[in-house]
């Protein structure tokens, strides 16, 4: 789950990391009332995009007058394909230099990892494939924390500005303690600005939680459904369903990730174009298979739907009730293709003998199968 | 034996009178595998699923012998339960739980290490020597002894690959789900490492999946070493867009960090042939092994 910027920065400000001065705004109003208490400030959208200067969603603004423009501008439109609901009006910084810091989990080294760069400003991945010899990696022994005189190492590597080294410092420990304490995948803040008065401030903030952690953050958990930004993936995950929105037309439920990924393979290979991942997890029940198929369907793009069951605790007959309940009232009449292999494959595959499901073998034939029908 | 689990493989169920602990243990035991112990703490002196309950790995480890532990508690306790084995002395933890913070495995991970412990997982569906132990979920009556060795990052991708491996009368030497979280105990490079020296193994198919670089390093270790025995590998979600997780937590490509293309060109790089389908991999397997022409796999 990815926080917002303004809400990154309410969790750096909790923990005692400098922030500019700002307020969030959805209206033109609230941002016109933000800029007329802060002076000249930045007006910028809240959405989860990378390159949100580029796209016209940082702007400058003299007055209140020009804030108001500014977030007439963004609010409630798109930017890169996402509605802006939020602004984020900010004090305009005197900006000396500009850095990277960010702490994430290295899966390689199986440990927290702080990254540096005095290359701050533009998109990490950026500076990763241009210059990767400027971002600096200090994996992080999660018995003992960063030491000091590692932080020290760090930000002498990354050739930070000595004068502000202690106070980077600071902050670099505080984004670790906030991983721990907060559970966080990423805490990131590109730029790490210091002003031409010597200050340090986390300018920007980016903040992804780690999903499985969520059952003991619950502050950060009620922030989810404002995470969302696609509506069906909202809906189908408020159903409890692990669903990811595509942008084809074959709708595809399987259980187990891989299987379900491979499914959308074998469709991409034989020349069709899945509109979903769905993977009904492990000793799926009939209701959740029915549910499955309901929550495929809120797509409108959806022209026809395969399964895809290997049963290991899933049961083919648990699976086959479920779809028969599905399909029973269906909001809409769509073709259905079942490959059924594995637990209780050969009873399933019995109860929907003699209905106008389409059975497949195997998973190819059940992918080529399916595009016809829906052709 | 093969490798990591086998004859001598003792097991205690931690979490054995939950609903997954439970019908697992029975699962396993109508194999023969040699479950001789549960663990719930405060069930301790009772029977579950037709073994001794104890109230700690440590009592479990001391009363029975156990060396083997497979974890079925819920996300919020499986990390200290990884710990609480392998401060007992368990030699190999696997934990098939699903959901744990990331923040839990990395100080499992460190805790297991300092200590010589292995851990599989978690998030995954465990280990099963065919014909000596399961230890794990998998549904066994796919399986055939052979000399396939399988490790895969998805659970039921490797029941796909091991029932292709059945119909071209093809057998596993030893089959083992690494998980699909970002963090995880065991590697491809841990596990192709211990197939080298597997004389039981002849051949390796290896199951990946976009995300991390797990694949890429195993491939370079492959071509730094000079590994002998052949792989032939697989990788799922080769169609999924970038920045959207896949299902399994750790199955996402993040800027230019996995992607499977970079996938495809570490195993071409170290000489292993990449399947396009599973179907694929087991023909192209079968043709490795000189398995008898004619022999069909099904579409």
């Amino acid at each position: 789950m990815k926080l917002y910027e303004f809400q990154a920065k309410e969790v750096f400000a909790q923990h005692g990391i400098p922030v500019p001065r700002g307020q969030v705004a959805t209206t033109p109003d609230e941002a016109a009332a933000a800029a007329e208490k802060l002076g000249r400030v930045v007006v910028k959208a809240q959405v989860h995009v990378g390159g949100r200067g580029k796209a016209g969603g940082i702007r400058l603004a003299g007055s209140s007058v020009e804030a108001r423009e500014h977030a007439e501008a963004m609010l409630g439109k798109p930017l890169k394909g996402l509605i802006v609901n939020h602004v984020l009006i900010e004090e305009a910084l005197d900006i000396k230099l500009e850095y990277y810091l960010a702490v994430t989990i290295d899966r390689t080294r199986k440990t927290a990892v702080m990254m540096a760069s005095a290359m701050g400003g533009i998109d990490i991945e950026e500076v990763a494939t241009s210059h990767p010899d400027k971002i600096v990696k200090l994996g992080i022994d999660p018995a003992y924390g960063p030491m000091d005189y590692q932080l020290r190492w760090l930000i002498m590597e990354a050739g930070f500005d000595t004068a502000a080294g202690r106070g980077i410092a600071a902050i670099a420990r505080k984004i670790y303690e906030i991983m721990i304490d907060a559970d966080a995948s990423l805490v990131e803040i590109n730029p790490l600005v210091v002003t031409v008065s010597g200050t340090v401030i986390a300018a920007d903030g980016k903040f992804d939680v780690d999903d499985n952690a969520l059952f003991r953050q619950p502050e950060l958990a009620k922030l989810r459904e404002d995470s969302e930004e696609d509506p069906l993936e909202a809906e189908a995950h408020r159903r409890g369903a692990t669903y990811v929105h595509l942008d084809g037309d074959i709708g595809i439920i399987g259980n187990g990730a891989g299987l379900v990924m491979t499914t959308l393979d074998l469709v991409t290979r034989a020349g069709g174009r899945p509109a979903n991942f769905l993977d009904i997890g492990g000793g799926a029940r009939a209701e959740s298979v029915k549910e499955a198929i309901d929550i495929v369907l809120l797509d409108p793009n959806v022209k026809g739907i395969l399964f895809n069951i290997f049963g290991g605790i899933t049961r083919g007959d648990e699976v086959a009730k479920g779809i028969l309940a599905g399909t029973k009232d269906m909001q809409r009449q769509v073709p259905i293709v079942v490959r059924m292999e594995g637990t209780r494959a050969e009873e399933g595959r019995k109860l929907l003998e003699g209905t106008h499901l389409t059975s497949a073998a195997g998973p190819i034939e059940a992918a080529q199968k399916i595009i016809e029908l829906t052709r | 034996m093969a490798i990591l689990v086998g004859n001598d493989t003792r097991v205690v169920v931690q979490g054995v009178t939950g609903r997954e602990g439970g019908f697992h243990t029975e699962q396993m035991l109508e194999y023969g595998t040699k479950v001789v112990a549960g663990v719930t703490p405060g069930r301790g002196g009772s029977v579950a699923s037709g073994v001794p309950v104890f109230d700690s790995v440590l009592q479990a480890v001391a009363e029975t012998g156990a060396n083997t532990s497979i974890i079925f508690v819920p996300p919020p306790f499986a990390g200290d339960a990884i710990c609480e084995a392998a401060d007992a002395g368990v030699a190999l933890v696997i934990c098939i739980t699903e959901g744990l913070p990331t923040n839990d495995v990395i100080k499992a991970v460190r805790f297991t290490g300092e200590r010589g412990t292995r851990l599989i997982g978690p998030n995954c569906p465990g280990a099963m020597t065919p014909g000596q132990a399961k230890v794990g979920i998998m549904p066994a009556d796919i399986f055939r002894e052979g000399k396939v060795g399988v490790v895969s990052r998805s659970g039921t991708l490797t029941y796909e690959v091991v029932n292709l491996l059945t119909v071209a009368n093809l057998g596993v030497s030893t089959c083992v789900g690494i998980g699909g979280d970002p963090v995880i105990g065991t590697t491809f490079t841990d596990v192709l490492d211990l197939f080298r020296e597997d004389p039981d193994t002849a051949v390796v198919i290896l199951i990946g999946e976009i995300g991390g670089s797990d694949e890429e390093a195993a491939a370079e270790m492959m071509r730094a070493t000079g590994y002998r025995k052949p792989v032939v590998a697989y990788i799922s979600g080769r169609s999924a867009p970038p920045g959207k997780r896949m299902g399994h937590a750790g199955a996402i490509i993040s800027g230019n960090t996995g992607t499977p293309q970079s996938k495809v060109r570490a195993f071409a790089a170290a000489g292993a042939p990449v399947g396009e389908t599973l179907n694929e991999v087991v023909q192209i397997v079968g043709g490795l092994l000189g398995a008898p022409r004619g022999v069909g796999v099904p579409s």
